[in-house]
Parts: structure tokens; C-alpha cells; sequence
């Protein structure tokens, strides 16, 4: 069965239709990257698939493990699984990244009915996986993206996506303003949630974040659709011969 | 009213000793008739047993206050209130002074099991950690129990209710009270002087550090009562004591008032940290109801090195009109004001602090945080003044307000006057408001809208949080949460 169906969709924001008939199938365990110029729609369909306010679907159709995506909340959405990385993760002053984590994991675990973990297991957990991405005890006390780098924000991210074990896991360039030894980091961390029952769609500008998640399938957006699809191999023509050859033929 | 108009005249033909012996009796009149004059303070002091200097004092007050008028100035708005359509005493039935806790109301008890405060010691001990609070619980207009009164009393420590305490230590509350907050000092406290009916009395002998926490709870449960209560502390030299008071009133369509008055006397080298967390009843969506909260609160830090520091977590009332205050008398004496104070729905707060600085070297800090949502209004207001002999006089002061929705309103009124010229003042003030990219972030995650409201503002009055006693700081971010509710869409 697949994850994710995407067909015909149109969204409008402020007034303006930005994706305008975009389909999109992804099945679990599948790696999907998604390209494109800015303006381009791909930020409007992580948007769009996460449920933020003010992201109107006029056209088309979101189903997700068969059922109308569309219709839940935002918080519905995410405690089913899906699970976006913020291009621009918030700050949230005050409330320590420790407290944001387990509010969130038990939030997500009450609405499924499962039982809260308690403090010495979350504590496990989280060191865990914080571990790996080289975030250490020192970063998990301070407030959430509060006077975090650009890379320590993105790590945050690939941490709260670690811990919450979602099913899609949508990356809104989680490469920008990172280093190349941040991205590796990145990468690695993302490569771990790897598995046959999680799709992942990377969304980027660039391949280079392409070289270390090496995706499965490749799409290039242009003007609110899909206009290409193929595969790790497209990502290459694209670095080499840009988007405005692409943009031509979208028109 | 024929019947109690009836009890007026009663109450106007007979002295306060035959009186004292006709009420105690008489069940029916557990309630001071309603209405104000002079009889109701008589008919309050005899019914307390009050020696008669207690009684002058109290129609010294009452004769002051018919010549005041309510204050106009405070950002709030309300109908006139009828202060003679008000009970100003009501006892709970039967209990002419329990002497243990197997003599109260059962109802009474259960009331305040309710609430989850522990006044069974039993109960207390028999818990895995041993609680340390000692609890004076105010039911209404009296005292109806203190716990650990024993323990306190090998440490010389004097906790209980303020009637006792005017009976047992006529030396101590003839020499402070009314030092702080005299009669004379505005509407409400004037009132609350002619009238109050019970609180707090706490005296902390010299070079004691008080064993445990002590912690008063005031329950308003009448109908048309208005509560008065009236709390001293004081702290002799090089003593400490940390002190919580909770609040809580039932849900009713009137509007109940509530003057209390609280004077802390710290002197050399004494410190006094006064916690409350405030939860009358607000009122209900439509903004009918409520605790009018009008409260004097003043702390004097008469002595050299002394401390005050206030800590306040407003979530309830319809109307909140609060300024705990510090004077720093003392050389070297320093206050400190933490607050958090909460509005929602149509409730309406005006509340903040006074930081009065005569003695040399004094230095005071206030970390305030507001946060409105619904429709409702929270204004800070604050003043900071240091007198002519105050060299060496410091403040700082931050002021945050935090908007949830369009249709509430955060305003900040800091008044600052320095008279010496070594003053340094220093205020910070933002406003900001939780965006729906934070909140959307957090839904994101898996938290509902209200979860994620509570998340973000208790981040906001974290610095406030962690001023409060352990045990309470639990309660008060629960509490937080439970005000909340129903903010978001």
C-alpha cells in the first residue's frame, strides 16, 4: 500500500494558488528528494502535508495510509506520524529542550494510547540518540533553538524526529546554512532512520546534501508541480545543467 | 429584611460581654447581618472575644473609611459595589474555636481535601517523604485549624490564626499591627481594619531560622460574604521564614469581595520570602462572577540587612488590585518582587509593586510577567522611588507581557523617582505575543493547542517559577495550564 498519495493538488496561499496539480505517490521505505528553484512550491507542500494555518487546498486529493489526510489537525497528523523538519526550527524561550522533547513524545504517545514513559527510560532514550548526533547534555538543558547555531538548530531537528520514530519524515532543507561537517552529521543521523516501514522525502536546492543521503527517487517542482521524476542520477544532470532549462519546459 | 434588621438591633441593645455569651449559643447568627456601620465592628470584635483596645482600633478605622472613597485610578471597570448588601462575618456552624481536627466540619475538611491541601498531619506523616508545611487553614472569616502548631512551638515559632494571637500575644500585634499598612492608608485597608475578621499571625524569634514552610489557605464559601482577612508576620533579628498563601472560592454568579491586608515587619538581618498563589474565582466566560481581589500587601524591612522578597502567581479573581510593596528602611535592606500574573476570558488585573528605598545602600529587583489572553486586560504598575537619604539606592526592574489572541490587552505603568543623585534605576520592559509559527511548530510535534499554549508560557515565567517553594511550584504550573484552557482555538 502506499504512504502517501498526492494527486491533483492546488493550494492557495495569501490569495496566491502556488501548487497547482501536483501528484505524488511515496511507499514506506522509500527515499524521496524533491528539487527545484525557489518559488518553486516545495516548502507550500511540506506545509501543506504538516496542516500549517493558512495553507488552503482548493483542488485535489492527500491520502495518507489510505485515509483522508486533509481532513486532521496539525497535531493529529503529527501523532500519526508525520513528522516535518522545520527550514527555520522556532525558539521557544524559556522551556528546556529536555521538557520540549518529552512533552512532545508523550503527547504524541497519550493521543495513540500508549503509555508515557517515565524519567529514567526517557532519560536513556534521549542520550541515546542525542549521542550520535553529537549533541551533548549541555544542549539538551538549554532552551529550545535558543542562541543554537544553524547547525545545532538542524540537529535539534534530526534529534526530535529520532526520538518520535515517525512514518514520513518531510526535510525542508535541512542542508541550508549547514557546514560540511554538519551535513555529514546530518546525513548520518537521517541515514539511521533508514527503514522498510518509513518513507523519507528530502526536500533541497542543492545535490550536494544528495551525495550523503543518497535518495531512492528524484522529482524536479517547478511552478507547483512535479515536472520530472527519475532517479539519484537526475539530481546529477541538475547540479550540471541548473533548473532553467527545466523552467522552459514547465511553461 | 425584617429578620435582620431584627438581629441589628440586638446586636445595638446589649454590651460586647453579654453578647459574646448570646452569639456563642445562638447557631443562627454564625453570620454578621449583613450590611456595615458601627454595630458590625462591634458585633465582629465581641464576637472574636477582642480585648478593647482591639475594639477601638477597629472603629478608629471604621469612622476613617466612611470618610474615603473607593480609588478611581486603577486600569479596571466595575459596577459600584454595595457595601451594605455584604456579610462581613460568617463562621462556619459550631465551631467557637476547634481545638483539634477531629472537632471540625467533616463538609469543611472535605473541602479542603478537595482542594489537596494536607491539613491531616496524619496523612502528612504517613506519605513516603515527610511534608514540611504547617498549614493554617481560613475558612470563609475564621481559622479553623493549624497544623504542626507543636513542632513550631519547641522552635519558638508563633503560627496560628490572628485572633488567638490578639488573645495570647496582646504585646506583639499591639506593637505592629497597623505599623506597616496603617488604618489610615486607602479604602480597601481602612475597611479591612474595621472589619477583619481572621488570617495569619507568624512571629519568628530572634536568630531563628523557622523549621518548615508555613502556609495559609483561604477559602471564601458564603454567599454575598465579603472576606477580610488580615495577616502579620514578623521576623526578630537574624530570623527567616518562608511563607505561602493559596486562595480559592467557589463558582457563584455574584461578585464576592475579598480586602485582605498583609504587613510583614522584617528587622536586623531578618529575612521574610512571602509566596502566593492566587486562584479566586475568575468569573465565568461571559465575565459574570468573580472575586473582586483588592489587597494591601506591604512589607517593611524595618532592620539593617533584612529581606523581603514577594512571590505571586495571580491566575484567578475577576479582579485583581494587588501592589505588594517593600519599604527599605534598614541600611543595606533589599526586596524583591516575582510575578507572574495571568488574565483570561474578561478578568481584569492591575497589579505590580512598590519599591520604596530611605536607607542607604538598599537594593531591590522586580521580575514581572503578564500574560492576557481572551479578552481580558493585565496591566502592570510599579513604583520605584528612592528618597533623598537613600545613597547607593538600586533597582532593576523587567517587565514582560505576553499576548495570546487580538483581544486582549497589556499594558505597563512604571512610575520611577529618584531623589538622590547616586540612584541607579535600571527597567526593561518588552511585550510580545506566542506566533503562530511557535504554535505551529509545536502542533507539529504532537502537542495539542492548549498543551502547546502552556509549554510556551511556562517557559515565559520560568524566571518567576523557580523563585517559588518546591512544593509549590508543581501546583503553580498546573495551575497555569488549567487558566489557559480554552485560549486557543
Amino acid at each position: 500500500m502506499n504512504l502517501l498519495e498526492i494527486k491533483n493538488l492546488h493550494a492557495d496561499v495569501g490569495g496566491k494558488e502556488i501548487l497547482q496539480g501536483l501528484d505524488l505517490t511515496v511507499k514506506a521505505g522509500e527515499v524521496h528528494a524533491i528539487m527545484g528553484p525557489n518559488g518553486s512550491g516545495k516548502s507550500t507542500l511540506s506545509y501543506v502535508l504538516a496542516g500549517k494555518p493558512g495553507y488552503e487546498v482548493t483542488q485535489g486529493s492527500v491520502r495518507y495510509e489510505g485515509k483522508d489526510l486533509l481532513e486532521l489537525a496539525p497535531d493529529e497528523r503529527a501523532a500519526k506520524g508525520i513528522f516535518l523538519a522545520f527550514q527555520y526550527p522556532l525558539e521557544i524561550p524559556g522551556v528546556a529542550t529536555m521538557t520540549f522533547l518529552r512533552t512532545a513524545l508523550n503527547a504524541q504517545k497519550k493521543r495513540r494510547g500508549e503509555a508515557e514513559l517515565s524519567t529514567p527510560e526517557f532519560l536513556r532514550l534521549v542520550r541515546e540518540k542525542a549521542g550520535g548526533l553529537g549533541i551533548d547534555q549541555d544542549m539538551l538543558k538549554r532552551a529550545v533553538n535558543v542562541g543554537f547555531s544553524g547547525g545545532e538548530k538542524k540537529r535539534n531537528e534530526i534529534l526530535q524526529m529520532a526520538l518520535l520514530e515517525p512514518k514520513l519524515c518531510v526535510l525542508d532543507e535541512t542542508d541550508s546554512g549547514l557546514d560540511i561537517d554538519a551535513l555529514k552529521i546530518v546525513a548520518e543521523g537521517v541515514n539511521k532512520l533508514r527503514s522498510k516501514e518509513r518513507a523519507i522525502i528530502v526536500i533541497t536546492h542543492y545535490q550536494r546534501l544528495l551525495n550523503h543521503i543518497v535518495p531512492d527517487i528524484v522529482h524536479v517542482m517547478a511552478k507547483g508541480k512535479i515536472v520530472r521524476s527519475g532517479g539519484p542520477e537526475l539530481a546529477q544532470e541538475l547540479e550540471a545543467c541548473g533548473y532553467a532549462a527545466l523552467e522552459t519546459e514547465a511553461a | 429584611m425584617p429578620a435582620v434588621s431584627e438581629t441589628v438591633e440586638r446586636v445595638r441593645s446589649i454590651d460586647v460581654d453579654q453578647y459574646k455569651y448570646g452569639f456563642v449559643t445562638d447557631i443562627e447568627s454564625d453570620k454578621a447581618p449583613k450590611g456595615l456601620d458601627e454595630s458590625t465592628v462591634r458585633f465582629i470584635s465581641a464576637k472574636k472575644n477582642e480585648p478593647q483596645w482591639m475594639l477601638e482600633w477597629r472603629l478608629q478605622a471604621f469612622h476613617r473609611w466612611l470618610t474615603l472613597r473607593e480609588p478611581q485610578w486603577a486600569r479596571v471597570n466595575y459596577g459600584p459595589i454595595d457595601y451594605q448588601d455584604l456579610y462581613y462575618y460568617s463562621a462556619p456552624k459550631s465551631t467557637p474555636g476547634p481545638k483539634s481536627l477531629d472537632e471540625i466540619d467533616p463538609e469543611i475538611l472535605k473541602t479542603y481535601a478537595k482542594l489537596g491541601i494536607p491539613l491531616r498531619e496524619q496523612e502528612m506523616l504517613a506519605g513516603v517523604e515527610r511534608s514540611n508545611v504547617a498549614v493554617d487553614a481560613v475558612f470563609d472569616s475564621v481559622s479553623v485549624v493549624t497544623t504542626f502548631k507543636e513542632e513550631l512551638k519547641q522552635a519558638g515559632v508563633i503560627f496560628g490564626s490572628i485572633s488567638d494571637a490578639i488573645r495570647e500575644h496582646p504585646e506583639l500585634v499591639r506593637k505592629y499591627l497597623g505599623s506597616v499598612v496603617p488604618i489610615t492608608d486607602n479604602f480597601f485597608a481602612t475597611l479591612n481594619s474595621a472589619v477583619f475578621s481572621d488570617g495569619s499571625f507568624v512571629y519568628i524569634p530572634k536568630g531563628v531560622r523557622c523549621p518548615m514552610e508555613l502556609s495559609t489557605y483561604f477559602r471564601i464559601n458564603e454567599k454575598n460574604t465579603g472576606q477580610f482577612e488580615r495577616t502579620l508576620i514578623i521576623a526578630d533579628e537574624g530570623s527567616y521564614v518562608s511563607y505561602l498563601e493559596g486562595c480559592t472560592a467557589p463558582m457563584r454568579d455574584e461578585n464576592q469581595l475579598h480586602a485582605a491586608v498583609v504587613e510583614l515587619i522584617a528587622l536586623d538581618d531578618a529575612e521574610i520570602k512571602y509566596s502566593t498563589i492566587q486562584n479566586w474565582y475568575p468569573g465565568d466566560a461571559q465575565g459574570k462572577g468573580g472575586i473582586y481581589n483588592f489587597v494591601t500587601k506591604r512589607g517593611d524591612c524595618r532592620g539593617k540587612n533584612s529581606k523581603i522578597s514577594w512571590t505571586q502567581v495571580e491566575t484567578g479573581s475577576a479582579i485583581t488590585w494587588k501592589y505588594p510593596s517593600c519599604i527599605l528602611r534598614g541600611d543595606n535592606s533589599n526586596g524583591e518582587f516575582y510575578s507572574i500574573a495571568i488574565s483570561n476570558g474578561h478578568q481584569q488585573v492591575d497589579s505590580g509593586t512598590k519599591m520604596i528605598h530611605l536607607g542607604k545602600n538598599t537594593t531591590s529587583r522586580v521580575i514581572s510577567k503578564g500574560i492576557a489572553a481572551g479578552v481580558s486586560n493585565n496591566t502592570y504598575r510599579g513604583l520605584i522611588s528612592s528618597h533623598r537619604k537613600a545613597t547607593g539606592a538600586r533597582n532593576f526592574t523587567n517587565c514582560d507581557s505576553l499576548l495570546i489572541g487580538d483581544k486582549c490587552g497589556a499594558h505597563t505603568v512604571p512610575y520611577i523617582e529618584a531623589k538622590n543623585a547616586s540612584t541607579v534605576f535600571e527597567h526593561e520592559a518588552t511585550t510580545s505575543k506566542i506566533s503562530d509559527e511557535q504554535l505551529f511548530y509545536c502542533l507539529q510535534r504532537g502537542l495539542s493547542g492548549e498543551e502547546a499554549v502552556a509549554l510556551i508560557v511556562n517557559g515565559f515565567v520560568k524566571d518567576v517559577l523557580q523563585h517559588l517553594p518546591m512544593e509549590f511550584a508543581v501546583e503553580a504550573q498546573k495551575l497555569i495550564a488549567i487558566s489557559l484552557e480554552g485560549s486557543v482555538g
